[in-house]
């Protein structure tokens, strides 16, 4: 398993190199990323496009670089290409192109979209009779998105058992707060009453991770992982400007000394 | 007469049939656009997701990523127009294999008024990268059109009609992505229409033809891939193209064989279609008439340009 150090250091170098991107989201997505492809998804490096693989939607398609640095690291493509984040040609576009990257099983940036997506692909390896399963990942703030909810409805109602959601709650969206801007809160409640088991976890901590994730139920399963926006750098922790803001020199050498 | 919607569910059933990846998702107007035939018919592969356009949408490109064929409808205002960043930025720019039934297209579903006449869907599908766009002009065509999708690779829209209309074509004439029809051929003006519109071009071109004006009508049921081959043909042939469309003329039809004709044919465009304006209630012949999408407003244009020049 790769260290979330690792991971945490490649997002601030990308998004250093690349001149734009989203820090903030990315390193809170860090530990359920290494969780589920080290220790949770049926997967293949050499054969991405195995049938039976288990799938990952990220909804909160911003986070790339988190995706990018563990399938690189996880070896679906060489780790010098992710100083090409955001190149022309590079195939590590801004937001997950699938067509351009080997490792990803859907292209996502438009936030709302990814739930309703893996629900569909859930249901087509259900009805295929795959044993895979589709994680997909959505933010705190995506959660305002109205086709959220829609796909919150239609996954119990069709008693979809392949497909499990992990909210990763890092309390800031883009603009501020997510209780500042249009709260979201009670989640596990709202999700309960839309017919969904509910787990909550520390989203940094593996071990806690682990335990959400084994959570039996008969019912679809989402994950509410509690974490930090900006995870591992004081000056970017729980701060809304660093959701899209890049790094200079100076605050990339701050930010990799303070990294664990 | 018979609408082009029974043509869809004919197609869809055998689409179905011929091929078990075919499902069909739903947004809970299957009695109305009769898709309830396919429920009875694959109940397995029948999914209503309720009053929900953009869950729909995006189930449907998860289908198709797990390597189903969806066809997914509703009332084309709601197919296109409500779930249309799904489609863009999901279904299109994963050149996803889902097909889009618009039902009621254009004022076809007369009485229900502005909200539900889809008269912007042609506009607002055909701008996007990898889509295909079909306008079928009768029930068999729009079996054809169904039966054709199965094997486009990348996203189809396909936008039917709820009221009657006059039969055109055969059952077995088919329908092939970048290929319009030439109906009738003339060497005073052309007709270029869609839809609803080509029997009414028929008719119009029948009037010019008793007033000594002889004008081609072209079914151009595949808007995209355009058939340029055949405006060429027309633009060689004739020096005036009247398009016909029961859809807004900015983006729809118009708006295509323009951009075409624009860069690479001389000669003059003139548009029939819907002129920057909602529709209302009525009867769909009322609304059409109440729009100006008739064969005289047709012949109208004809005999004025064709006399200015
Ligand atoms: C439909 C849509 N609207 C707006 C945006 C712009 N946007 C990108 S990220 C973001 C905030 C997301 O907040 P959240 O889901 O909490 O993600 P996180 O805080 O984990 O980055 C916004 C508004 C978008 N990508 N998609």
């Amino acid at each position: 398993m790769i260290s979330s150090k690792v991971v945490r250091e490649d997002i601030l170098r990308m998004i250093h190199t690349a001149g734009s991107g989203h820090p903030g989201g990315s390193l809170s997505l860090v530990e359920i990323l290494i969780y589920l492809y080290w220790k949770e998804m049926k997967i293949d490096p050499e054969n991405p496009d195995w049938e039976d693989r288990d799938r990952l939607v990220l909804s909160k398609g911003h986070g790339a670089p988190a995706l990018y640095s563990v399938l690189a690291r996880r070896g679906y493509f060489s780790v010098d290409k992710l100083d090409s984040l955001r190149k022309l040609g590079s195939g590590l576009e801004g937001h997950p192109h699938m067509q351009s990257l080997p490792g990803l099983d859907c292209s996502t940036g438009s936030l709302g979209q990814g739930l309703g997506i893996a629900a569909g692909l859930a249901l087509g390896l259900a009805m295929k009779k795959s044993p895979a399963r589709v994680f997909c990942i959505l933010g705190d703030g995506e959660l305002q998105e109205g086709s959220i909810w829609e796909s919150a409805m239609s996954i119990p109602a069709l008693k979809q058992k392949n497909i499990i959601v992990v909210v990763d709650r890092n309390h800031v969206q883009l603009d501020d707060a997510v209780n500042k801007i249009m709260p979201v809160e009670p989640l596990a409640y709202k999700w309960r009453a839309f017919g969904w088991a509910v787990a909550e976890c520390d989203g940094h901590d593996p071990a806690d991770i682990e335990r959400a994730f084994s959570t039996k139920a008969n019912k679809p399963l989402v994950i509410i992982a509690e974490t930090v926006k900006g995870k591992g750098i004081s000056f970017m922790e729980d701060q809304a400007q660093w959701h899209g803001r890049v790094p200079d020199k100076e605050q990339l050498k701050k930010a990799l000394g303070e990294l664990k | 007469m018979k609408a082009t919607r029974e043509g869809y569910i004919e197609g869809l059933l055998e689409a179905g049939e011929r091929d078990t990846r075919v499902v069909v998702v739903d947004g809970d107007v299957s009695r109305s656009t009769g898709t309830i035939a396919f429920k009875d018919r694959f109940p397995d592969r029948f999914f209503n997701l309720g009053i929900a356009e953009q869950n729909m949408a995006e189930y449907s490109a998860g289908l198709a990523l797990a390597g189903f064929i969806p066809f997914y409808s509703t009332y084309a205002v709601f197919a296109a127009g409500r779930a249309w960043d799904q489609i863009r930025t999901s279904i299109c720019n994963m050149n996803l294999n889902v097909r889009i039934g618009g039902a009621h297209g254009g004022t076809s579903v007369g009485p229900d008024g502005a909200t539900h006449q889809a008269l912007e869907d042609i506009a607002i599908t055909r701008v996007l990268p990898n889509m295909t766009v079909l306008v079928p002009a009768d029930a068999n065509q729009t079996r054809q059109a169904v039966l054709a999708s199965l094997d486009i690779d990348g996203p189809v829209y396909i936008r039917y009609g709820r009221n009657q209309v006059a039969e055109l074509y055969n059952r077995e004439e088919s329908v092939v992505p970048g290929r319009g029809r030439l109906l009738r051929d003339g060497k005073n003006a052309s007709i270029v229409a869609v839809g609803a519109m080509v029997s009414i071009a028929l008719d119009a071109a029948g009037m010019l033809s008793k007033k000594g004006i002889e004008v081609s009508v072209v079914d151009m049921v595949s808007i995209k891939p355009l058939d340029i081959q055949l405006l060429q043909y027309l633009s060689d042939v004739t020096e005036l193209i009247v398009t016909a469309e029961d859809h807004q003329i900015a983006g729809g039809l118009f708006g295509a064989v323009s951009e075409y004709m624009s860069e690479n044919c001389p000669g003059r465009i003139i548009p029939v279609g819907i002129n920057d304006r909602f529709g209302c209630s009525g009867t769909p012949d009322q609304v059409m008439k109440h729009c100006g999408l008739t064969a005289e407003a047709i012949v109208g244009k004809v005999e004025k340009a064709v006399k200015i020049r």
